[in-house]
């Protein structure tokens, strides 16, 4: 009942265990698919899209969908390269991303897939749209014009701290976060140890008093790609 | 043979990519050999003197002045070069982007706390280009073939990206060299 699930990802025989997704099963046999709403430890959202493959030829979110016997999955064709350039040209021009000022940035988790997925600029025109912050909190402080909507803060929150403190509000281009409906940050019981803070793949939630600790040339995107430490695990089964 | 000519130019920028040129260091030796600078703020000439091979321009489009300058260089340069941050995305000017053009103007020169303007006018000489609506990324004016993003870009960025290109060979540019920040 047990035994583990046969399935080839971009042409290598991967063994997952039962219940396990796509993009799990890929990770410990050292193919990595590139994603931002997903956080090993937190229920999946299938949200980003970034980690769409071919699944039999059908295009599927691998942090949702399970690995099953036989699977023919396909992660790093140039169709879906291009498709994941597209998201994140459209996640670049739809916030206010901000690099050479934001503290993030050299560890920010988007700003690492354009990098690892080589975007010089987004095609597409810049949205410019109007965004809050808010900085009432005595230590934490929540910028929306960073944010891509990936949910962590909201999924650590309610999982993990057991606290609830972030939730969706609005549809399509109004949606964002929001704090315990529509009050300030400094209104809830969130506070610096929780999970969620630090779990926010962006400059969007941020702690105070920490910003630019790390030298330029020594944060984690200076020199290695994102995934670099998937794809050099001892027991990968394919090099690019 | 005539050297290829290189044009610069800085819209809504704040010549810190002009900076970066300078940073290539005694590498600028090896450049003079290669090519001839054109309209350029490195050799001060203010007008074309004929066809460029490369036009780098550096900030995005503020005002009327930023179009028409960009406008020139699209129509004298072979390969345009969006240099910098501001090209690309529009950088620090943009952050007015959200702001509507009045409510900008009357911070700065009428309700702004270090504002000293007893004529109570926002300045509007015809000597003064226009302001656009915002800050617009050069590809969203002309077509830009090559965008190094960063603020500013590495000298290595602008070094390795111009030997290639001068020598007809394709842009490559390794992981470290394409940054946003």
């Amino acid at each position: 009942m047990n035994d583990p699930i046969k399935l080839t990802i971009d042409g290598v025989e991967v063994e997952a265990q039962p219940g396990q997704t796509i993009i799990e099963a890929a990770g410990v046999s050292g193919i990595y698919i590139p994603r931002l709403c997903h956080y090993q430890g937190l229920k999946p959202h299938g949200s980003c899209r970034l980690c769409t493959v071919t699944v039999n030829g059908k295009p599927m979110a691998s942090c949702t969908q399970p690995a099953g016997p036989g699977m023919i999955v396909e992660t790093h064709t140039p169709h879906l390269q291009e498709f994941r350039r597209q998201i994140l040209e459209m996640l670049l021009v739809e916030g206010n991303h901000f690099c050479m000022f934001c503290e993030k940035s050299g560890l920010c988790e988007l700003q690492a897939q354009a990098y690892r997925h080589g975007i010089t600029a987004p095609r597409y025109p810049y949205l410019f749209p109007q965004r809050s912050v808010d900085a009432s909190h005595p230590d934490i402080w929540i910028d929306h014009n960073r944010c891509i909507l990936c949910a962590r803060c909201v999924r650590a929150s309610r999982d993990l701290d057991g606290k609830n403190v972030f939730q969706f509000v609005g549809r399509g281009r109004h949606k964002q976060v929001a704090v315990n409906a529509r009050a300030r940050l400094a209104d809830t019981t969130v506070n610096l140890t929780d999970r969620a803070i630090g779990i926010c793949p962006v400059g969007a939630l941020l702690k105070k008093r920490v910003g630019y600790q790390i030298p330029i040339g020594q944060r984690s995107y200076d020199h290695q790609s994102i995934g670099a430490e998937i794809e050099k695990s001892p027991c990968s089964a394919s090099k690019k | 043979m005539a050297k290829p000519r290189v044009a610069t130019t800085s819209l809504a920028g704040c010549f810190g990519c002009h900076m970066s040129i300078l940073d290539i260091d005694d590498r600028i030796l090896k450049l003079v050999e290669l090519v001839d600078f054109d309209k350029s703020p490195i050799d001060d000439f203010k007008t074309f003197t004929g066809r460029c091979a490369v036009g780098l321009i550096e900030g995005g489009c503020c005002n009327e002045e930023n179009v028409h300058v960009l406008q020139d260089f699209r129509q004298h340069c072979d390969i345009l070069i969006s240099l910098g941050d501001c090209a690309t995305m529009g950088g620090i000017p943009a952050l007015r982007n959200t702001i509507p053009l009045r409510e900008c103007l009357e911070e700065a020169y009428l309700h702004g706390p270090s504002v000293y303007n007893p004529s109570g006018r926002i300045p509007n000489d015809p000597e003064i280009p226009l302001l656009l609506n915002k800050v617009y990324p050069c590809h969203e004016v002309v077509k830009i073939d090559y965008h190094l993003p960063g603020c500013p870009p590495s000298a290595d960025t602008i070094w390795e990206t111009l030997v290639a290109l001068l020598s007809d060979k394709p842009v490559q540019l390794p992981y470290e060299l394409i940054k946003y920040d």
